[in-house]
């Protein structure tokens, strides 16, 4: 419960915090919202030597417009994404899975850029982040790049974000009009999801017109359902087609075995649910 | 003449103890830190059979702030062996528990050194410098591999992984039938059937929500033991024996304590290790657990496999009923942890006529954490039992599941009924409760419900449970609990104490963690002495305070703490009436008491019981053969068990897409006997049944095939939270107890006693259909699904118990297998 | 060692700690806050559910060198004036609590979660306290004393129990 002893600095700037890091050398550790992080270092299941935390950062938080998107700093904590006006409207799916996320007082702590740098494959927002093509912004001591939330989940824990970078902002491109669902299945409400599906569909005329799906914890990433999403185009929206379109879930994931859900139950839920959230996204 | 009171027992009285905890004003044992307080911490093996080869102190006694690192020998307490109270045969087997490993460790987080330091933290640092090295043995697992000849043995020096062997059989008692013949007769006879089941008690932990906590303060005539305990008299006399100290040289104090629920009835290794080092270095020295540590080191409980065998005429009348345990005791005994299975061996028969019924129990050492109670300890595993049974015989013989048990149970005309185990029940009235619970429940509506779900084959199925359950509560009669060799009493003992100023102190040998005594004990004083609610206080958990007792467990506080106060009242007012009667110049035949008055019949000339304390203090005047003093001790030993019963039913909702259950709907009717206050009553029924249905669905502990507690967390310890959890419908009716004053039957245990069997039975109900014959609990998403698939005759895969499933602040970090996952 | 200035329940504080230190245990070690509680190491509980700028956090999980420059309000600043807060007085009137060692986290995350949703249905009390477990009670009482509280927290209803001796002044 008492985490060893660490160095701990709070930059007021994101160059600063990325001398920081560079200072403080391998086992310097960002903390965000640290609610990742806190129960990890309780355990001393890891022992960062130094802590830079970039709560002081003003720039890091908040969510603006940018006309074709909406950018939310990777410091915004998740209470502010769940009732903020833009993020409802444009990208009501990142809305959705992040009032699945933990609990209350987690959510007024956690942060969107400290979950998707954590990015744990069971975390639910790195789904919606993948399904929407989000575009992450990472700074590092020569400037800023952004990659696509395609190359940004490398691994089990591990991103594109390299030694001494920080994510800083997170842009999603705006789906307004979509319908979406984000369909989370746990064994209780604490714990994480065992398989979860992030899905946001245009509908038009009855038809699928466009669908964007992820899938939660399928693998050592998050995954893109891209055979689902092409099987859904052009289809009516009604359970059977929906349902059919959900066989190709499994497609391209890895799913862990473990005590709530071997592979095997883990593949037919991430079917079961796809097809339940692709039917309440289309409303 | 005064207008009657209304009577305190009976009103659903808000508690007294609320208003210190809803602010903050608490004192639970970890926030009592006297001046010079030194911190320990406890290393742990992490290995789960072990010999240890060598331990290296070196650098962990050179960190800062650190006073000692300490093995056992350094403090000399290498001989000291934790105490069993319950040896269940004259020839069980018991190896010694020690406060440290020496040699050999026996289970993942039994403890090897302490490290005590000025703060929690460097205590903490230091252990990480402590080096153990361990030369790893076979664990042992598995009960049943565990009892086979050519088994590595946890204590090669007992010959034996077993236990104990303990049987009662009906038929050799003189109590009923024979079994043997019974099932015999049954396998025969063509309009008979025998069902033969095999079921699984999965392994819990009670998981109170206060990590258990010692100061042990050497700084004084007396040690001060304080500790979050439930039984800090027990814990005092077994702290004399164990560490060989004159017992009134000990005073321990259970503070505010967090919950317990069976789990915090024991002996701690740390409390005594906290007693050694204040001993040696002269300051107090504190243990708080963290959770982590709690999950793994406090004790479990349930962990029992269970044959049963039950054999019926096709007419439904049961036959016999054969019941062979094994029980998995863990490393080494608890402090009851043995006799916990025998306290359900006479309650396999529960509400049912059945004439013979034999009970065999197995208890089996394996190197995982230690068993002992755990709330209800031994009745949930045989209500689960008989419970899932006559579910299962009404499947045989195709017949309602209600009616079945209705057509067996004892009717209420029939009390007092003498079981086939030779307990008397006093009271009893199964049709009522169950009448009230089925029409509450709308048991017709929702068969017909099912039926229709079943007919349109919809993904979600309904499933109906239920559970006609019967405890036995108030331990215990002292010499019933002698002739079972448990090394104890079941008495308890109360005083009152009247002060001058017409308040009233009384002192339970109980010790609440939440039940509310101060709240319920001043309602029976109030109206036992005629005075104020608000002018008593309950004083307990203390033993310079309340120097006799036997604390609490058993649902006994009520059903025997509460009749040893009502008893002390009545000599209170004995005493008070000779004294009134002398100042009054009358006789005593001539007073009545009523309200708080002594008055002189046919008069109104009278005193209020206060102006006789007043009296007694002063002494003034006061009759030659008598002291002066109005204050009462006694003491109640019970004379029979009180057997409260209920109907419980339960509707689940069973998503066969997922293998998702859903507990829609929980009605339950309660006869606890006499209610002192409806708002407990109700309490502790809502949490007994909480925890009931958490063994149904949600919680287990599991270990790998290395002897790790998988569910060291709880993350993977998985507690429901409120949004796991419907409101259920808690009713009481209520046939009095005979066998005491108040009528009163205990309630702490029934919920828990009671839900688990009408939870799974519910599942299955839902998923028979399919082909399902068991579900193992907890009543997974997963094991319903692979049921159901299994069922239907698709091939699954087999689930890793052993790997860590996300939960919580670590996702999907693994506790136990943390390498290269965090960033 | 790191400088944290804090106001908790009112009052300003000035302290070295180390910057491991868990606000938890700065409150209750340092300040001698000990209404609060711990109940686990892996965020589960919710035991030590504080107020942290006027939104709930669990104290476990946040560094006291994080709350520097932070407002807190504990359980043991809830009362005011004297009074009990309208939360606190219905876990008393609706048997809310047993042991009472989840009550403290329990009502700090309801007065957050009222404040969010002055009226909520059962399901949404029960999400709402998702975080903080009980062993006591089966949270039955716990989230009619939440939905009791929301009635007494209705403009024009006030509030008049009187706190116990020594609180809230």
């Amino acid at each position: 419960m008492i985490p060893a002893k660490f160095d701990y600095v709070k930059p007021s700037s994101v160059e600063e915090a990325v001398r920081a890091l560079a200072e403080g050398g391998e086992d310097a550790k960002i903390i965000a919202g640290g609610q990742s992080l806190l129960p990890v270092l309780r355990l001393r299941l890891a022992a960062p030597s130094l802590l830079v935390d970039l709560g002081g950062i003003a720039d890091l938080k908040g969510i603006r417009d940018d006309g074709d998107g909406i950018v939310v700093g990777a410091m915004t904590p998740y209470f502010e994404i769940i009732s903020d006006n833009l993020v409802q409207e444009h990208v009501a799916l990142l809305a959705q899975a992040t009032q699945t996320v933990a609990d209350n007082q987690v959510r007024h702590r956690g942060t969107l850029g400290g979950a998707l740098a954590h990015a744990d494959p069971a975390g639910d927002l790195g789904a919606p982040a993948l399904a929407l093509d989000a575009q992450m912004t990472i700074a590092g001591a020569s400037g800023s790049r952004t990659v696509s939330a395609a190359e940004f989940f490398v691994d089990y824990f591990t991103t594109a974000i390299g030694e001494g970078e920080i994510l800083t902002e997170i842009r999603f491109p705006k789906y307004t009009g979509w319908g979406s669902h984000y369909e989370k299945f746990n064994r209780t409400a604490q714990a994480w999801s065992m398989c979860a599906v992030a899905a946001a569909v245009r509908v038009e005329g009855g038809s699928i017109a466009e669908a964007r799906v992820g899938l939660t914890n399928m693998g050592t990433t998050p995954i893109r359902a891209t055979g689902v999403e092409q099987a859904l185009v052009g289809q009516p929206a009604t359970a059977e087609a929906v349902r059919a379109a959900a066989e190709h879930a499994t497609e391209g994931t890895a799913a862990p075995s473990d005590a709530d859900a071997a592979s095997d139950y883990r593949e037919h839920l991430a079917k079961v649910l796809t097809g339940r959230a692709v039917l309440a996204a289309a409303g | 003449m005064t207008a009657v009171a209304e009577p305190e027992v009976g009103k659903a009285r808000v508690r007294k103890e609320d208003a210190r905890l809803i602010t903050g004003r608490s004192r639970y044992t970890d926030a009592i830190t006297p001046p010079g307080t030194l911190h320990l911490h406890v290393v742990r093996s992490s290995s789960a059979h072990a010999n240890i080869t060598g331990i290296d102190t070196t650098e962990a006694r050179k960190a800062p702030g650190v006073f000692g690192v300490y093995t056992a020998a350094d403090l000399g307490v290498e001989g000291v062996g934790l105490p069993c109270a319950w040896p269940i045969t004259p020839d069980m087997k018991s190896p010694q528990r020690p406060l440290l490993a020496t040699s050999t460790v026996h289970f993942a987080g039994e403890g090897v050194a302490v490290v005590v330091a000025r703060s929690a933290a460097e205590a903490r640092d230091a252990a990480d410098l402590v080096e153990v090295d361990y030369d790893d043995l076979p664990p042992v697992l598995d009960m049943e591999a565990a009892l086979a000849e050519g088994a590595t043995l946890v204590h090669p020096d007992l010959g034996t992984n077993e236990n104990a062997t303990w049987v009662f059989d009906s038929g050799a008692a003189g109590t009923g039938g024979s079994v043997d013949e019974a099932i015999a007769a049954a396998e025969a006879d063509p309009d008979s059937v025998v069902v033969r089941r095999r079921l699984r008690q999965q392994r819990l932990i009670p998981a109170f929500m206060e990590p258990r906590s010692c100061v042990v303060d050497p700084t004084g005539e007396q040690i001060t033991i304080y500790a979050a305990t439930q039984v800090p008299h027990i814990l005092r006399t077994m702290t004399a024996a164990t560490m060989g100290l004159p017992e009134a040289k000990i005073r321990v104090i259970a503070p505010d304590v967090g919950g317990g629920f069976g789990g915090k009835i024991a002996v701690l290794p740390e409390e005594m290790l906290c007693l050694a080092v204040a001993q040696k270095l002269g300051k107090p020295v504190k243990w708080t657990e963290t959770r982590s540590e709690s999950l793994l080191a406090a004790h479990h409980g349930r962990d029992q496999i269970q044959d049963l065998v039950m054999s019926a005429k096709k007419d439904g009348t049961i036959t016999g009923f054969d019941v062979h345990l094994f029980a998995d005791m863990g490393a080494y005994n608890g402090l009851v942890g043995p006799g916990v299975p025998i306290l359900g061996a006479f309650m396999y028969n529960a509400i049912y006529k059945i004439p013979a019924l034999k009970f065999t129990c197995t208890n089996v050492y394996t190197t995982k954490t230690l068993t002992d109670a755990y709330r209800g300890a031994g009745r949930p595993e045989a209500t689960f039992a008989i419970e899932r049974m006559m579910d299962e015989l009404a499947v045989e013989l195709d017949r309602d599941p209600m009616e079945l048990r209705e057509q067996n149970w004892i009717k209420h005309e029939e009390f007092p009924f003498t079981t086939v185990v030779g307990l008397t029940y006093d009271s009893g009235n199964y049709e009522q409760a169950t009448q009230q619970a089925m029409s509450t429940f709308d048991y017709a509506g929702l068969r017909r419900e099912q039926e229709e779900r079943r007919a349109n084959g919809d993904p979600v199925q309904l499933g109906i449970g239920i559970s006609t359950f019967t405890e036995m509560c108030g331990i215990a009669p002292s010499r019933l609990l002698g002739s079972l060799a448990y090394g104890a009493g079941g008495w308890e003992a109360a005083s009152i104490r009247m002060l001058a100023t017409g308040k009233v102190e009384v002192v339970t040998g109980t010790s609440p963690h939440g039940q509310g005594h101060e709240t319920a004990f001043s309602q029976i004083v109030a109206d036992q002495l005629g005075v104020p609610f608000e002018d008593v206080e309950i004083l307990h958990g203390d033993t310079q305070v309340s120097p006799k007792g036997l604390d609490t467990y058993g649902s006994r506080s009520l059903v025997v703490g509460g009749i040893a106060i009502f008893n002390a009242a009545q000599k209170v007012i004995g005493k008070a009436k000779k004294l009134a009667a002398h100042l009054l110049e009358a006789s005593e035949d001539d007073l009545e008491f009523a309200n708080g008055r002594f008055g002189v019949k046919g008069t109104d000339k009278g005193l209020a019981i206060q102006e006789v304390v007043w009296a007694a203090f002063t002494a003034h005047n006061y009759p030659e053969d008598m002291e002066p003093s109005l204050d009462a001790d006694a003491v109640f030993d019970p004379e029979n068990f009180s057997f409260p019963h209920g109907t419980h039913l339960a509707c689940v909702e069973v998503d066969t897409e997922t293998g998702r259950v859903h507990l829609r709907k929980y009605v339950c009717v309660d006869d606890v006997g006499n209610v002192i206050n409806p708002l407990l009553v109700e309490g502790q029924v809502h949490g007994g049944l909480a925890q009931g249905i958490a063994q149904a669905l949600f919680e287990e502990a599991n270990y790998d095939e290395q002897g790790t507690l998988v569910n060291g967390t709880f993350v993977d310890y998985t507690l429901p939270s409120a949004a796991d959890l419907p409101s259920f419908d808690t009713a009481v009716v209520s046939t009095p107890a005979t066998s005491n004053p108040l009528g009163v039957k205990g309630v702490g245990e029934a919920g828990t006693i009671a839900s688990t069997p009408a939870i799974v039975n519910a599942v299955l109900d839902a998923v028979r259909q399919f082909g399902v014959k068991d579900i193992e609990m907890p009543t997974t998403s997963q094991r319903v699904w692979r049921a159901i698939q299994e069922a239907k005759g698709h091939a699954t895969q087999e689930t890793p118990v052993d790997t860590h499933s996300p939960g919580a602040g670590l996702g999907s970090i693994d506790p136990n297998n943390p390498q290269g996952e965090v960033q | 060692m790191a400088q944290v200035r804090v106001t908790v329940d009112g009052v300003n504080y000035a302290d070295d700690v180390e910057p491991r230190t868990l606000l938890v245990y700065y409150l209750r070690e340092r300040l001698g806050k000990t209404g609060t509680l711990v109940g686990c190491d892996t965020s589960n509980c919710g035991a030590c559910t504080v107020h942290l700028n006027g939104r709930s956090v669990k104290s476990c999980s946040v560094l006291a060198v994080q709350a520097d420059g932070g407002e807190v309000t504990t359980i043991e600043g809830v009362a005011r004036d004297g009074n009990l807060h309208p939360v606190q007085e219905a876990f008393n009137e609706f048997h809310a609590l047993q042991c009472g060692y989840c009550t403290p986290g329990m009502i700090m995350q309801a007065i957050d979660f009222l404040g969010d949703n002055p009226d909520p249905t059962e399901e949404e009390v029960r999400e709402g306290i998702e975080g903080n477990l009980c062993r006591c009670t089966g949270y039955q009482n716990i989230v009619r004393a939440v939905q009791g509280a929301a009635q007494k927290m209705k403009p024009g209803v006030p509030a008049e129990t009187p706190a116990p001796a020594g609180v809230g002044q």
